[in-house]
Formats: C-alpha cells, structure tokens, sequence
C-alpha cells in the first residue's frame, strides 16, 4: 500500500544485480572462450600471443589428439556416479525413513567430511591405499593382491577417489526428495496388497527420481571435468581431459587448444545432460 | 508375560532362519553403518595424522606430538593461506547470499516474464565445470589486463556460489506454508511488514544454510581458485602444492580443526532451531 512501485517491476529489479554479475563473469567469459577457441598463435610472436583467424580447425585437432582422455574423462565419471548411485540410496532412504529422531543429526555427518579440505581427505585415500599404508601390504601378505599390485596409480583409484568426493552431492538431493514422501502413499501401497519390492518400484523408486536425477548430475558433472583426484591417485595413464587443459593453460601456455577442448567438454555435457533429462522426463531441476 | 511366550518361540525357528531374519530387518542399519565408515575413514586418518610427530613429511607414523596441535602455524606460509581462504569465504559468501537471495525470491515469489529462462541462467553455472569456469573467467581478466590474485579470486567464488545460494534459498520460500503470510495480511500488517516480520523470519534457516553451503564450497574451491589467484596461497593450494614434497601435519590440524568447528556450528543452529520450535 505504501509502496508505489508498480508491482510487475519487482521481480526485475530482485534478478538485476544477481544477473548483472552472472552475465559479466559467467556468459561474457564463456563467449570470449568461444574467441579464444578459433585463435593461432602470431607468427613470430611471443609463446601466449595469438591473433583470431577462425580456425575451427583447433577443435578437430584438439579433439583427436586428446579422445582417449576424453573417452577416460566420461567413462569414469559415468562409473563414478553409478557407484555413488549406488552407495548413496540406500543411504538415504536409511536416513530418511529408518533413523528416528537421529535424522538430523546422521544428515549433518553425511556433509561433514566436506569441512575437511577435500584435498587433505583425497592424500588421506592416496596414503591409506599406497605402498606405505598398512592396506597394501596386508592384501598382498594374505594372497588377496598380487606382490607387484598396488590400488594408487590406477584407474580404479581415480575413480573410487572421485565416487568418494562426491558422495555428499549425490546423498543430499536423494535425501531431500525421499524426505518428501508422503508415508501415507507408501502405507496405501501396503494395503493394496503390495509387497515391498514391488512398493519399492513402483511407489518410492518413481516418486524419488527428481532426487536421482539432480544428485547424479551433480555427481557427474564436476566428475567429468574433475583433474585433481586424476592427478593425486592416478598416473600419466588415467589422465583425464581435466588434466589435459590444465597443463595446456599453465605449462604449455596454449590458450587456443586449451579453450578448444574446454568448450567441447561443456557441448558434449552439456549435450548429455540434456538427452538425461528428456528420458528422465523431470523438468523441474533445481 | 509376552516375554516369556516371545522366549518360548525362539528356539523353535532355526538359528539360520533367525539370523536371515535379523539381517533382513537391519540391513539398512548395517548398510549404513558401513557407509558412514567409508565416509570418515580419510577424516579419522587426518586427524590421526594430526598428532603425528613426523618432522617435514607426514607420511609415516613417527609417534603421537602434541606440538602440531599448540603450533598450527609452524608451517611456513599455511597461516597466510588459511587466513586469505577465509577472508575471500566471507567475502564471497556475504555478495554470493545477497545475490542469490534476491534472485530466489524473484523466481520463487512472482510468475513473470522470462522466469524459465531465469531458471536456466542459475542451472548453467552449475552444469559447467569448474575448470570452463576458471579457465574462461581467468582469460576475461587476462583480455581486460586484470592480474589474478585476490580479488580475482573473489569475483569467481561469488560467481559460482549464487547458483547454490539459489537453489537453497527457493527451496526453503516452495515449502513456506502461504497461509501464514495471508493471516499476516489479514491482521492489516501491510506488505513491507509482512515481509519483515513475517517471510523473512521463516526464510532464514534456509539463507542461514545457503551461506554456509556458500562459505564451505568457497573455503575447499581448489580447480577455480588455482585458475584465477595467481601467486596468492589459498589453503587448498598450499595443501595441492606441499603434496608433492609431503604435506607438514600443520595441515592436519587445520583440516581437523574446520571439521569440528563446522559441526559444532551445525549442532549449534540445530539446538537454536529447537529451541525457537518450542
């Protein structure tokens, strides 16, 4: 009543600074990244000096020469969320419908390893599982591993490092999704003559997969991009396209592959995540 | 009574079938026992490690010290960078809540124009990954001859922490009961009031909870930071850099040390929350 403003305006002026910020240094950089991406270097110029001449060349060429760390890139990270899927449900469904008045307090703990710099807890893995550990050793002593085996420096590292990492972005929105579930749907379901797996599929697996949708995307994701878990648990051979345009920014200074191969990363999620949510058929995402 | 009749009928089933029975009936317990293990197992190893006597690498156990715990900063530059990862945390996190609380409330409070394609400029950020994020934000500020470092660093956590703020904060404004604002109508509170004494207090937790999601996501950023700080040491980079030559058990200490302070912040929020429940 006291305010004048006419009311349509509101919701405008709420997005603008908010949006403002997102367009400068979210959509601006990813179109100067589009630029970057067509450049070659100056001939006779400095390393790190390049000049635009369309080269849309330096997408074929990034591409074929990294596609086995692409392959990698997208294989673990798709094995990575299956596991995370897999370990996270159960998980969840536990914490929503069988913890009690322990509820809140088993959600805190699902989030607090967070708070330990994931850095220090993906070391913490490197140590547990290498050659100094007292894993290793005892494997091999009771014949489980063979004697020149080890579990760092392998691809089955790198990927159960990134399924450990993120396990809480695959747990919260299980969580949160199952949490909504009516009990009354589940109790009717009972009284239909259901038994519990069929309960289970066809009342709280369908009524949880807005759930399973955001939390395997946001597992997979960052998984496909990710560098550091590639670069502490693995080797030269597990290297993912993470790790390929990290070292072409910062070792090899060439900006032009590195944006190349950056933006054919985000297409193709970007490709992926779409098809996902067609046959997921959940418009409502976040 | 029953007691007794429930004792009566055990031995009769057999011991196989009673043991498949108790699993059946706790197997979500035991399944999330072990997961919580899996869960803490790096956690109870660094705080192991905390204590660690180990000289320069904290690789082996050498023998339990107190000293890391009475002299976190005896690492060389690990103060400078945990105080400069919690100064850019606050900063982003306080521009990152404001932004995102406003943008929360235009998309969850009002149907208007463009609010789809709204949705869609808060999902993006977040179905990019971080190294497009850094890597691309680093050339903007290259294009406009902006050296990385602090503030840098700053505008990039802002960036992809308003996403989350977002999508926490909406959250919380779909599962507000709209009753309660019509009462507050209802007793003549205009809108202005309403808002304050009214939505804003039942939206807090959620932006009370979008603010530390913010701060946490900011404190741990590793791929973006490195991309946009240039020789500014934040604590995720000292941990990624002192990796290679072994990481002094300061590092422990510190990690260990941020654990318990944010559960202790989160049990606290839950205990105030209790209480204003009563």
């Amino acid at each position: 009543m006291s305010i004048t403003l006419p009311k349509v305006r509101v919701p405008y002026l709420l997005l603008f600074p908010g949006f403002a910020f997102l367009f400068t240094f979210f959509i601006l950089p990813i179109i100067n990244l589009a630029q970057t991406s067509t450049q070659t270097p100056i001939s006779g110029g400095d390393t790190g000096q390049y000049e635009q001449t369309l080269a849309f060349s330096n997408y074929v060429n990034a591409f074929i020469d990294n596609r086995e760390q692409f392959a990698r890139s997208f294989v673990y990270a798709t094995l990575a969320t299956i596991f995370a899927l897999a370990i996270a449900y159960p998980l969840a469904y536990a914490i929503a419908f069988k913890s009690g008045k322990f509820k809140n307090i088993l959600l805190v703990l699902v989030v607090a390893p967070f708070f330990t710099s994931f850095l220090l807890r993906t070391i913490a893995w490197k140590q547990i599982l290498g050659e100094e550990g007292f894993l290793v050793p005892t494997l091999r002593n009771l014949h489980i591993l063979g004697q020149q085996t080890t579990i760092t420096s392998t691809a089955v590292a790198v990927v159960a490092g990134m399924t450990y990492n993120f396990l809480p972005f695959m747990t919260l929105p299980l969580y949160a999704s199952l949490e909504r579930i009516d009990p009354r749907t589940i109790e009717a379901s009972g009284d239909l003559y259901a038994n519990g797996i069929t309960t289970f599929r066809r009342v709280t697996m369908p009524l949880s997969l807005p759930g399973v949708v955001a939390g395997t995307l946001l597992t997979f994701i960052p998984a496909a991009g990710d560098y550091v878990n590639a670069s502490i648990l693995g080797s030269p051979n597990t290297k993912m396209i993470g790790n390929v345009i990290e070292s072409r920014y910062f070792k090899i200074v060439d900006y032009p592959t590195a944006a190349a191969l950056s933006f054919t990363l985000m297409a193709a999620i970007l490709i992926l995540v779409t098809l996902y949510i067609r046959k997921a058929g959940t418009e409502e995402l976040v | 009574m029953s007691s007794k009749v429930k004792d009566a009928s055990i031995p009769t089933i057999p011991f196989r079938a009673r043991l498949s029975r108790w699993f059946g009936r706790n197997l979500l317990r035991i399944y999330m026992i072990f997961g919580f293990t899996y869960l803490f197992i790096p956690v109870a190893y660094t705080f192991a490690f905390s204590f660690n006597d180990s000289g320069k690498s904290n690789l082996i156990w050498k023998g339990f010290t107190l000293g890391n715990w009475q002299n976190p900063c005896g690492a060389p530059q690990i103060c400078n960078a945990l105080g400069n990862s919690i100064k850019i945390g606050l900063l982003a996190t306080t521009f990152a809540t404001i932004l995102g609380t406003m943008i929360a409330f235009a998309i969850g409070r009002y149907q208007f124009k463009g609010r789809s394609s709204s949705n869609l400029l808060i999902f993006l950020p977040m179905a990019t990954p971080e190294i497009v994020l850094g890597a691309s934000l680093l050339s903007l500020f290259l294009v406009f001859k902006i050296n990385p470092g602090f503030w840098p660093t700053v505008i990039a956590h802002v960036m992809f922490c308003i996403s989350f703020v977002v999508v926490t904060v909406k959250a919380r404004i779909a599962s507000l009961d709209p009753r309660l604002e019509q009462a507050a109508m209802d007793l003549y509170a205009n809108e202005l009031e309403t808002f304050r004494r009214v939505t804003l207090p039942l939206v807090a937790p959620g932006i009370a909870g979008a603010a530390l999601l913010a701060f946490s996501l900011s404190f741990d950023d590793f791929i973006i930071t490195n991309f946009n700080s240039g020789t500014l040491i934040t604590f995720p980079k000292f941990v990624y850099v002192a990796a290679a030559r072994g990481i002094p058990a300061q590092a422990n200490v510190i990690g260990s040390s941020m654990f318990f302070l944010a559960l202790a912040i989160v049990i606290a929020g839950q205990i105030v929350n209790r209480r204003k429940a009563r």
